[in-house]
């Protein structure tokens, strides 16, 4: 790793997070709008103006250029835009480029955003363009994505002994952090049982073994650190990142039981100069059941193969050990097609230690983890509050 | 009919795409992949060049269409007869998604052996599916 990559540490920092409406929106809001709902609302959260924003960052699977769409809806003309296009990681990968676009003085202001319709536009995963490229999978007709992490879990449980049960552990617990945020899209009781006893999707997996098909969005504001300190909100500093991308199709994933994430994991540590160990609260995307307990390994919380063991009793859910998923997560808050900025918001929100209910006690160390495609890009951020730095 | 497949495909130009070349040869009834002629690496899907070392110089080779299943999923469309979407890890190194058939027991199971045949169906190319081997 460069010295360059490593001098990034704490250098910009999260000044103002907002969720648009979320759930199920309706008829009529588009997910432009809901873009600038979000953006709104991020902004009077920093105590920014729109024309302070000269940097946007911005993935959707509703248009073909999302920047430029995004862009002219909102009446804003970046010097500086980036579409890296990672599924639902996208937006941790944006923070860490806009750190890196703000240090190296190519904007200064930066605007990461999400919006999706998704749950009004009738469920499916939108996609992006036409599938003018063969694939060696879409003839046998997987279910996709649920098909690919089902494969993952499948092959989980051969290798570790995981069960089913614990696989439903992680819904169950993200269902009790969903009963304490009144934001939150499921609040009603749930058991391992309901969860097993659900309608299979794609065995080993059931409908509650997936996440959400919401509506809903996000904005993120990053700054410099400098500046940040000049602004109304507690920021909440970027102290380091990885990236990695395995592959795309799960076909081609080498080691259905191994992400990329122990990657971008390491990395995210070593620039940070924090550990697992050293982690306050944690969210994971959990698109399903099975990605909570391979990034719980991967990200070294606990050794590979363990993570069905570790997620039980009650271990990452409200008053466990490791508190994971304090807003719900993708199974029981939110999940508009990508979750990837709402895992960040609710970081920052614990950091700042403005999260009611849910508000974790120990809340100077948090990490969001990104996960985009089926387990193929994984991108982790570590952020701190001052103390930290 | 191996020999003759390898001759008719030699015959193609070098610039016909990879995916036409293991489409010709599944008309055929066999299931083909690219070795690394520089890494010896067993490349599939089909493509330009090696994943693994970048050299461009991949032949095709036939596999004997035998490997084991890696990972298993079940989908059970509503109305619909349930089917099984495996990763099978071939023989000869190379992985790919296909559908399995079980065996008598009327499961497919991580680690069993299968065997591919091809299914046809309409103007689309032979379509590689794999069901469980009796015994092996
Ligand atoms: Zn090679």
């Amino acid at each position: 790793m460069s010295a360059a990559e490593r001098s990034l540490r704490g250098r910009a920092a999260i000044v103002g997070v907002a969720e648009s409406s979320l759930g199920e929106v309706g008829p009529g809001i588009s997910s432009l709008d809901l873009i600038g709902q979000a953006t709104v609302r991020a902004l009077a959260d920093a105590g920014l103006s729109k024309s302070d924003v000269d940097g946007l960052f911005t993935h959707s699977a509703f248009f073909a250029q999302p920047v430029l769409t995004t862009a002219e809806y909102l009446g804003i003309r970046p010097r500086f835009a980036d579409g890296t296009a990672t599924g639902g990681s996208s937006f941790v990968g944006h923070l860490w480029h806009a750190a890196a676009a703000i240090e190296a003085g190519l904007c200064e202001v930066a605007l990461i955003v999400y919006g999706s319709t998704q749950r009004s536009h009738g469920g499916g995963l939108v996609a992006s363009g036409a599938a003018l490229t063969r694939s060696w999978e879409t003839p046998y007709a997987p279910r996709i994505p649920a098909s690919a992490y089902a494969l993952a879990a499948a092959r989980h449980m051969r290798e570790f002994g995981t069960t089913r049960e614990q696989l439903a552990e992680v819904a169950v617990a993200a269902r009790q952090w969903a009963k304490l945020n009144p934001a939150a899209f499921v609040q009603d009781d749930m058991t391992v049982d309901d969860v097993l006893s659900s309608r299979m999707v794609s065995s080993p997996l059931t409908v509650r073994d997936c996440c959400l098909v919401t509506d809903g969005g996000g904005a993120v504001i990053v700054t410099s650190a400098e500046r940040a300190r000049n602004l109304p909100r507690p920021p909440a500093y970027i102290l380091g990142a990885g990236e990695a991308t395995w592959h795309m199709n799960i076909s081609q994933m080498p080691d259905l039981t191994t992400t990329a994430a122990q990657e971008s994991g390491r990395r995210a540590y070593e620039i940070a100069g924090f550990g697992p160990q050293d982690i306050d609260v944690v969210e994971l995307y959990d698109a399903f059941t099975i990605n909570p307990i391979l990034f719980l390994e991967d990200l070294g919380f606990c050794a590979k193969g363990e993570g069905g063991a570790f997620v039980s009793d009650g271990a990452i859910a409200p008053g466990g050990s490791l508190p994971v998923n304090t807003n719900g997560g993708g199974l029981s808050y939110c999940h508009p097609g990508m979750y990837g900025i709402l895992l960040v918001i609710e970081a920052v929100r614990q950091l700042r230690g403005e999260a009611g209910d849910r508000q974790v006690a120990r809340h100077s160390l948090a990490l969001a983890h990104g996960n985009g495609g089926t387990l193929s890009s994984q991108v982790t951020a570590i952020l701190g509050d001052e103390s930290t730095l | 009919m191996t020999d003759n497949v390898r001759a008719d495909v030699e015959s193609l130009s070098p610039e016909t795409a990879p995916g036409t070349v293991f489409d010709r040869y599944a008309a055929e009834g066999v299931l083909a992949y690219q070795s690394c002629g520089d890494c010896r690496q067993a490349v599939f899907p089909p493509r330009v060049l090696c994943p693994s070392c970048g050299s461009d110089d991949l032949g095709w080779e036939p596999s004997a269409g035998r490997g084991t299943v890696y990972s298993a999923t079940v989908i059970a469309p509503r109305g619909k007869e349930p089917y099984t979407v495996a990763l099978i890890d071939l023989d000869e190194g190379f992985r790919m998604m296909s559908i399995v058939t079980a065996g008598d027991d009327g499961a497919v199971a991580i680690d069993d052996p299968v065997t591919v045949s091809f299914r046809l169906a309409g103007d689309e190319p032979p379509l590689p599916v794999f069901a469980v081997e009796a015994d092996r």
